[in-house]
């Protein structure tokens, strides 16, 4: 059994990542999700999150939003509506998108379908803030 | 016979019209390779996407429902109709919108309303049928983003889980062959037929048990509009790249056409230049020998 496995993080956009890791940890809807070489195959809804996947010893951040993973055999296949590496993201504009969308939902007003895309809106900003500050420190 | 000053300046028109062109052309060539790029790399995402939909409707039951799965009526199409923002690109749109008028045709006992991406659509079915909601700017600019896409497929989405009475929706767009070959496609876009997963079902015989998260028929009616997303996302992409290549096709026939008339323009100038001169030298040799 070979003790890698074939991670591909691909977008509507593009393909993002097609690579050999030894371990992947997703973000599902259940809560997160650690994949090892052999896991049985699977499909889950992904959240709004952080998906981090070991190479040789170290570890590698994105950022994914909204999208499935499928693991089948020794590949693990994420499709997400947005992946992002650390060092695409804009810091700065992911921290006034979080205050914007924050003061909207503190008085809001509108229907309950913006709502809930507003709190979608402030869930992947603070991600983001999170990633690309933590990738800053280090 | 043509006066030499006219011919000259009508020379000096079809090179700044050539220059124009050949511009054009050269802008198009890039912008097209973008497209197919972007055009190349959704396809994996679409692959994908298909491979897990037919897994999970293998595991779906018979009887399971879901708003844009079951089947309605016959009677009131709506019409996606994407068209090129700008002209200059052939018979592009003409050839979609006189895909979109035989399609009214063929189905004149329907109620077929329109919905158009791009300008060139949306004027010419402003008159002729009945059009309920537009987006202009979004194929124009060259490049659309998924979030554009999705915004077409919600309000697609939208429109037919709140209005019972759309039985239809149809997708008529231009798909990408080759820089000269574009094909016309009208697909069937909702509700989504059960028939065609049958069909790939069968394909992918190896189905494994999967273990689920969640119930398969709850991530199945998740994917569902996923699946929209994505085909109306593919729609545009494709009529992005096929515009540009017909774009670029239209303006280097154009360009050779200058040229063409160009050389043909020049010999007729020295045809009109030399018939001066020969007068000119008849004239005084025939005035020379009256003295």
């Amino acid at each position: 059994m070979a003790d890698q496995l074939q991670l591909e993080v691909v977008t509507p956009e593009r393909r993002l990542l097609s690579e050999q890791v030894n371990s992947v940890t997703v973000p599902g809807r259940g809560g997160e999700l650690g994949i090892l070489p052999g896991h049985a195959a699977l499909i889950s809804e992904l959240q709004t999150g952080v998906l981090s996947y070991n190479e040789d010893g170290t570890t590698f951040q994105l950022h994914v939003s909204g999208g499935f993973v499928e693991v089948n055999g020794d590949r693990v296949s994420v499709l997400a509506e947005i992946a992002e590496r650390p060092d695409e993201i804009d810091a700065a504009r992911a921290r006034l998108s979080r205050e914007h969308t924050e003061k909207q939902l503190t008085s809001w007003n509108g229907t309950e379908e913006d709502f809930e895309k507003a709190r979608a809106k402030l869930e992947r900003s603070m991600v983001r803030l999170q990633l690309a500050t933590s990738s800053l420190q280090r | 016979m043509a006066n030499l000053l006219d011919i000259r300046r009508r020379i000096k028109s079809v090179k700044n019209t050539q220059q124009i062109t050949k511009a054009m052309k050269m802008v198009s060539a890039a912008k097209l390779k973008r497209a197919q790029n972007r055009v190349v790399s959704a396809r994996p995402f679409a692959a994908k996407m298909n491979e897990v939909l037919t897994q999970l409707a293998a595991q779906t039951p018979e009887d399971f429902h879901h708003p844009l799965l079951d089947a309605r009526g016959d009677q009131r199409y709506l019409v996606v109709l994407v068209t090129a923002d700008k002209g200059l690109c052939g018979a592009f749109n003409t050839n979609l919108l006189k895909a979109a008028q035989a399609f009214v045709k063929e189905n004149a006992g329907k109620t077929i309303e329109f919905l158009t991406v791009g300008r060139k659509g949306r004027d010419f079915f402003r008159r002729r049928g009945k059009i309920v909601g537009e987006y202009v700017g979004l194929t124009g600019k060259g490049r659309v983003d998924f979030s554009e896409a999705l915004e077409v497929a919600h309000d697609i989405i939208k429109r037919f889980t709140e209005d019972e009475e759309i039985d239809k929706v149809f997708l008529i767009f231009a798909e990408f062959k080759t820089v000269l070959n574009q094909r016309i496609v009208i697909e069937q876009l909702l509700p989504i037929s059960r028939a065609t997963e049958a069909a790939e079902e069968s394909d992918t015989a190896n189905s494994q048990d999967y273990i689920y998260e969640q119930p398969p028929a709850e991530i199945f009616s998740r994917l569902l509009p996923r699946l929209v997303e994505t085909q109306i996302f593919r729609a545009l992409l494709e009529s992005i790249a096929s515009e540009q290549g017909a774009r670029m096709t239209a303006m280097d026939a154009a360009s050779k056409n200058a040229g063409d008339l160009i050389s043909s323009l020049t010999l007729n100038m020295n045809r009109v230049r030399q018939a001066a001169i020969t007068r000119e030298i008849i004239e005084i040799v025939s005035g020379a020998s009256a003295l």
